[in-house]
């Protein structure tokens, strides 16, 4: 089984983070294969920001995959090129607060998570990308999230401490919207 | 009974040198190759030469050496010397390799402060290419590459390298001498000890500049290329210590 | 064994450092500044230099001074930064020195693009500088060999006493993968091995009997230059003697297959899934994936049965193709070649691999 995921948005919102906190996950867990390719324009602050996570049962021959599983678009600008790489029957992740377009394919399925939304109400915005991740992980079931959470705690929380107990709330607010959509 | 007063310095082979009559490469590469003796570094040194004449060096030089690329030897030396600090690193290079093709290798080792020795030998034109303009070519001289006269607005000026560096913070010595008399090569040979004894003082990037002569390009006869370093080059090229700390 | 995950960049940079690297000289330039960034983190911590060039000519030349002390010695750049550099690879070469190369390849030709590319292949088999020389070119496809490549880098450019090029590309360095370190190599090693190249090292003569010189045309040791004709000789027999000692490649699937995929470096992983997919839909596909580009794996298409062969898909991100005609001059015209390319930053794509390889392949 292979889950080729692509993240993207604009540079600040988190996405190498999101897709770093994947990667390292995945490989503390044995048998998996994994591979983060990570892609930004020149500009060093607020241009259009996304990575490729691979993660396999096999060894990975292609880290930026054609067709993607799995999309998570953190913002409009990502929404109408990154739609098009879903296989039929992907699905695609949305920050649903901060992106007014919505997909316009049918053969996906489409989990709208108002991840910022909830962050605010948390506490803090900058928490919105664990609530994603919640979302994802909670509908693919890709890696375990007591795992995906420690990546996070020693990934975020080694400068902020104080923000693990507001990214632990969101995450798991998103794991729950995750799973509800996959019912 | 006899006794030695001059001899060959033990850092040169025995082979004959094959520069020009009348040239100061080989004195100059003997000064240093006698302080070297003196200060007992013969076994400890490298010599980093350029390209142009002062290559021939591989030839009577007697320690170990090694060549570079055209302008490089500053950043090699600095690479040796970190390598390798016990090690006695001097560069050997010419106008067109230190002040031309190699100025930003020179500039920032200076200005890293790199402890290494250069020894800068400026005639004025490049040498063994055959005599083209150098960036120290004085205005209106001749050479094959500026057959009416280096003018200003065409070729701009003689650099000074002792002068620009010394615009620098990190240097520790920098002096300009010439070889056309004994008093002049007693004050040759003073300054050449200088920096090797800053770097062996640590104290950084030293470099001496050997105002020098080409009697082949210039046209003159050793003689006449002497007159013409005093008239001509001094007053362009003024001699003395730039920088001693 | 412990997997830990690292940017491409930074796994060549570490597994450099444990293979005894104490010296490195660089300068800025995307897609490998994480290199030079990860080298002045760690070489003071290690007791090595660490030392930022004035330009990569500089960089090169201070890689050639440090190569001329007898340390184990690296340098990185990309693409038109390697150009710059060729003047002390020529050099480094001529004068038969130890040290290693690292090109993680951007777009081309002159500034390109920062994007990852595999647009330098004749620079690094054919002509990295003037004069005709060779260097050992591995060229990794993963991360894993991204580090094991690096790694054994420094031991062959001591063992033959000749630059050896690690050739990534912008993919690989920025990528991101788990890989299993190699153990640091020891100091008691690395100063031993000093010890020795004392005995050609210009670092002052130290009692030795005679003066050593290094230059183009010196062998390591002698006092002086030998005959140019007689040096190139001398390396022109190292180099063929390569042919024997030093092919590396990947045959994988190639037993029953009746069309072959060829490719190196990132290009190479990618083939080697488009096979998987292709035998998962009843194609009788292989792959041949050259690890060292120089010498080329002639062996690897002299061994293939022709006469069952449908043709070969040779494929590169560079246009126009450049390993391609390495293929050509060693199939010579046994079997139709057919490419696929990509170029300009752009990333090699598995499906149009797959459809390639299909319309070379014809009916099942």
């Amino acid at each position: 089984m292979e889950n080729a995921i692509l993240i993207g948005g604009i540079g600040g919102q988190g996405v190498v983070m999101f897709g770093k906190i994947l990667t390292f996950t995945a490989a503390e867990v044995d048998d998996k294969y994994v591979t983060f390719f990570p892609s930004y324009g020149v500009e060093k602050r607020g241009g259009v920001s996304n990575c490729y996570v691979t993660i396999s049962d096999n060894p990975i021959g292609a880290p930026m995959a054609d067709d993607s599983n799995v999309v998570v678009v953190l913002n409009d600008l990502a929404m109408p090129k990154f739609e098009k790489t879903l296989v039929p029957g992907g699905v695609l992740f949305l920050d649903s607060t901060v992106c007014a377009l919505r997909p316009t394919r049918t053969d996906i399925t489409v989990v709208e998570v108002p991840a910022t939304e909830i962050a605010r109400e948390i506490g803090s915005a900058k928490v919105a990308n664990l609530c994603m991740i919640g979302a994802f992980i909670g509908f693919t079931e890709a890696l375990p999230p007591e795992k995906v959470l420690e990546t996070a705690f020693s990934k975020l929380g080694a400068k902020h401490p104080e923000m693990n107990a507001l990214n632990e709330k969101a995450f798991y607010r998103g794991m729950e919207i995750g799973k509800a959509a996959k019912k | 009974m006899e006794e030695k007063i001059y001899k060959r310095p033990a850092g040169l082979q025995d082979n004959i040198n094959g520069y020009c009559p009348g040239c100061f490469h080989p004195g100059i590469g003997k000064l240093i190759m006698s302080v070297m003796e003196e200060f007992d570094l013969l076994e400890r040194s490298v010599m980093v030469d350029g390209i142009g004449c002062v290559a021939s060096n591989m030839s009577y030089i007697g320690i170990d050496e090694l060549n570079t690329p055209h302008g490089r030897p500053c950043a090699v030396a600095s690479a040796i010397k970190r390598c390798s600090p016990e090690t006695i690193v001097v560069t050997y290079q010419g106008d067109g390799d230190l002040a031309s093709i190699g100025l930003a290798e020179t500039m920032m080792a200076a200005n890293r402060g790199d402890n290494i020795s250069v020894f800068f030998v400026n005639n004025a034109n490049y040498g063994m290419t055959g005599g083209q303009m150098a960036p120290t070519t004085l205005m209106g001289m001749k050479t094959s590459t500026t057959p009416y006269g280096r003018n200003a607005q065409e070729h701009g000026y003689p650099m000074h390298m002792c002068e620009v560096l010394n615009t620098l913070t990190a240097p520790s010595y920098l002096a300009r001498v010439t070889l056309i008399d004994v008093p002049h090569i007693k004050k040759a040979r003073e300054a050449v000890k200088q920096a090797i004894q800053h770097q062996l003082d640590g104290k950084g990037f030293s470099m001496v500049e050997f105002v020098s002569n080409c009697p082949t390009n210039w046209g003159l006869t050793p003689q006449e290329s002497i007159q013409f370093i005093k008239d001509k080059m001094l007053p362009e090229f003024p001699l003395g210590e730039f920088r001693n700390r | 064994m412990e997997r830990v995950v690292m940017k491409g960049c930074e796994a060549i940079a570490e597994a450099a450092i444990r293979a005894g690297c104490r010296f490195f000289a660089g300068y800025p330039i995307t897609p490998q500044n994480e290199v030079p960034e990860y080298f002045s983190r760690k070489m003071p911590k290690v007791g090595g230099v660490y030392l930022q060039g004035e330009s990569e000519t500089a960089s090169a030349a201070m890689l050639y001074g440090a190569g001329c002390t007898g340390i184990r010695a690296m340098t990185s750049s990309s693409s038109c930064g390697i150009s710059l550099m060729s003047e002390a690879i020529a050099w480094m070469a001529g004068a038969n020195l130890p040290v290693v190369i690292c090109n993680v390849m951007r777009g081309g030709p002159g500034i390109g693009s920062i994007q990852p590319s595999q647009q330098d292949y004749f620079q690094a088999t054919k002509a990295s500088g003037n004069g005709g020389f060779r260097m050992l070119v591995l060229a990794p496809s993963t991360l894993q060999e991204a580090v094991d490549m690096v790694y054994s880098a420094f031991d062959l450019a001591m063992k033959y006493k000749n630059p050896v090029l690690v050739l990534a590309d912008g993919f690989t360095g920025a990528m991101m993968e788990p890989v299993v370190l190699p153990p640091a190599k020891s100091e008691e090693f690395l100063a031993a091995e000093r010890k020795e190249n004392e005995a050609w090292a210009c670092t002052g003569r130290k009692g030795a009997a005679q003066r050593h010189h290094l230059g183009c045309g010196v062998v390591p040791g002698m006092a002086t230059r030998m005959p140019l004709e007689e040096k190139n000789k001398l390396d022109f027999a190292k180099y063929e003697s390569w042919k024997t000692t030093e092919v590396d490649y990947e045959d994988y699937q190639t037993e029953d297959a009746e069309l072959i995929i060829t490719a190196y470096g990132v290009a190479g992983r990618i083939s080697r899934s488009a096979v998987d997919l292709l035998r998962a839909d009843g194609y009788k596909v292989g792959l041949i994936r050259p690890r060292k580009i120089h010498p080329f794996p002639e062996i690897a298409f002299e061994k293939l049965d022709y006469s069952k062969l449908r043709g070969i898909l040779s494929c590169e991100m560079s246009i126009p193709p450049q390993y391609y005609y390495d293929v050509d001059a060693v199939v010579r015209r046994r079997t139709p070649i057919a490419t696929c390319l990509r170029s300009g930053g752009e990333i090699i794509s598995r499906n149009a691999i797959i459809e390639e390889a299909k319309k070379l392949y014809g009916a099942k």
